[in-house]
């Protein structure tokens, strides 16, 4: 269907500004080739946990961001900054309530998620790398929950983090040097809240940001995979013969040696 | 494609003076946080190695093949450069220095802001002002009856606030077979993780009398037990039930102007005996759950400093 003059004119001042962008950076492209890739055609919706899980991580983080404007990480101030969030700054019972529960959301769908890769096998050659990195981000999810659980400072906050340092110091020759590190000194002080805040505000969370890039590339680049009942589930032969003859290709590959040549 | 290595002339032989040169760079900054001494060894340390991985490249980098003169006088060109021309390999890889020179420098420049900033991390909770231990002053030894017990609330360190607020339980003793004042005196931390053990026994909050900012409250305990994993002690601080490793930790004390004073906090292995006539079995002060005695306590062999 011919375009009409005047449509062809919107769409060309709509289209200007993305043109631009994209002569100048190519990033269009990019998201677009990162966004509109092919999936296997029977995944289903389990496969939908990890964005979940992103979706938490992001909530987490701005909340995050949010509340770290109104909270005081000082032993003498620490509770009182809470109460002041929940009780008086407007609608701040809701965004710490989000940050609470979220919390607790993100550590099940971690889990959810680590499920589902290893009952669909999805851990399995190529993506064992991803699984490694997704188990470091595990760790650091866990890391964030225990530093986060100090901040509000109070009986329960404080015993269970005196009980966390303490487990630490179980470990056999570190611990003890580890649980001295983590409550900065021979006791639990003034300096434990603060590290404890500068460690679930900014190197954890930095690190995971970092992790989920690198986790994301790899999904990106290695593909989706398809589930274990599947025609094409990863591992099996393809029928596509290597152009060499020799060996097989197995599935589990979207983005393969099909794409070179294309581009060049 | 083979994945050894080809033997070019060209090529530097791996060479241990970086090494050495790295850790002279390493002794300095150490040094400049601990003692001039070191610095000066780093200094040498470095300033030797250098020589050496400088004359060893100038070395490995010298015009190769250099060959006889009669064959640079005559016609047919030396094999040597023949083949450095066929190549065109370079003699002295310009792009080489340079990825070297910046990955050097680099490194050099990271070092000198990653680990100042680690150690300041790292290193005040070892030395810092979080370790220290202060005297406290608990008042008049008219306080503690004899064989009675009391529960003792204060502020451990007066510059922490609040934060350091600690309990003893303490019992006055009387006074020893060799005629010397005797105290026992239990920190309330249960040495299973860190939480605080409760009297088992009733407590005579009515009586609690305050002496500066230290409560004293009187209590008549059958033991001593922990609410959250259900270890167990008895009066003297030997576990009789649960998980703990040890006997409960116990503080030393003096007696100064008629006053009880609490002195350093240390770790016990076991009791034997009870009251005045107890035989401690004293450690350094140890973290909850760590063994200080038998033969899992070779599982914790250094020790922590500032602990």
């Amino acid at each position: 269907m011919a375009k009409s003059a005047r449509q062809a004119q919107i769409e060309q001042a709509a289209l200007y500004p993305l043109d631009w962008v994209e002569e100048r950076s190519g990033l269009v492209g990019y998201t677009k080739w990162m966004l509109f890739r092919n999936v296997p055609r029977d995944v289903n919706w389990m496969q939908t946990l990890g964005s979940a899980t992103l979706t938490a991580f992001i909530v987490q983080a701005v909340t995050g961001v949010f509340l770290a404007m109104y909270y005081k990480p000082d032993p003498n101030s620490a509770y009182q900054s809470i109460q002041h969030i929940t009780n008086d700054v407007t609608l701040g019972w809701l965004v710490r309530g989000m940050h609470k529960w979220g919390a607790s959301l993100f550590i099940i769908l971690m889990f959810l998620h680590m499920a589902r890769t290893f009952l669909f096998g999805a851990y399995k050659y190529p993506r064992e790398l991803n699984w490694i990195i997704g188990v470091l981000l595990l760790v650091m999810g866990m890391a964030e929950g225990f530093t986060g659980y100090l901040l509000p400072w109070d009986q329960t906050a404080y015993w269970a983090t005196v009980v966390g340092i303490n487990i630490n110091a179980t470990a056999p020759i570190a611990g003890p040097f580890i649980a001295q590190f983590l409550q900065g000194g021979a006791q639990i002080g003034p300096d434990t809240l603060a590290k404890f805040y500068s460690f679930h505000m900014l190197v954890i969370p930095g690190g995971i940001m970092a992790l989920i890039g690198l986790h994301m590339y790899l999904v990106v680049r290695l593909g989706v995979t398809s589930p274990p009942w599947s025609k094409v589930a990863a591992g099996r032969p393809r029928d596509v013969a290597p152009p060499d003859g020799y060996g097989e290709y197995r599935e589990g590959l979207i983005r393969e040696h099909e794409q070179e040549g294309k581009d060049s | 494609m083979s994945d050894e290595p080809e033997e070019t002339p060209e090529a530097p032989g791996h060479s241990l003076w970086p090494v050495g040169f790295s850790i002279g760079i390493a002794c300095i900054l150490v040094g400049l946080v601990i003692s001039w001494p070191a610095v000066v060894i780093g200094a040498v340390l470095t300033i030797v190695f250098g020589v050496l991985w400088i004359r060893d490249t100038a070395r490995t980098h010298a015009p190769v093949h250099s060959a006889p003169a009669h064959e640079l006088m005559g016609d047919t060109p030396s094999p040597g450069l023949a083949a450095a021309e066929e190549q065109h390999l370079e003699t002295y890889g310009r792009a080489g220095f340079l990825t070297l020179a910046t990955i050097g420098l680099g490194g050099v420049i990271g070092a000198a802001v990653v680990l100042p900033s680690l150690g300041f991390a790292v290193l005040p909770s070892f030395t810092g002002a979080g370790i220290e231990t202060n005297e406290v002053d608990l008042g008049p030894l008219e306080n503690f009856p004899e064989g009675a017990w009391v529960i003792t609330s204060f502020i451990g360190n007066k510059a922490q606030g609040n934060v350091s607020k600690r309990t003893a339980y303490v019992r006055n003793n009387g006074l020893s077979a060799t005629k010397e004042p005797s105290f026992t005196i239990i920190y309330s931390r249960c040495v299973h993780l860190g939480c605080p053990v409760a009297p088992n026994g009733p407590k005579f909050e009515e009586q609690a009398v305050t002496y500066k900012d230290v409560t004293l409250t009187p209590v008549q305990p059958a033991g001593f037990g922990c609410p959250c994993h259900g270890g167990a002690y008895d009066t003297e601080g030997n576990r009789t039930a649960g998980p703990p490793v040890r006997s409960l930790d116990r503080y030393a004390f003096s007696i100064v102007d008629g006053n009880l004073v609490l002195g350093k906090h240390f770790s016990v292995g076991t009791v034997e005996g009870t009251g005045a006539e107890a035989r401690i079995q004293r450690y350094p002060v140890a973290y909850p759950g760590v063994h200080v005695d038998g033969i899992s306590k070779w599982l914790y062999p250094l020790p922590v400093p500032g602990a």
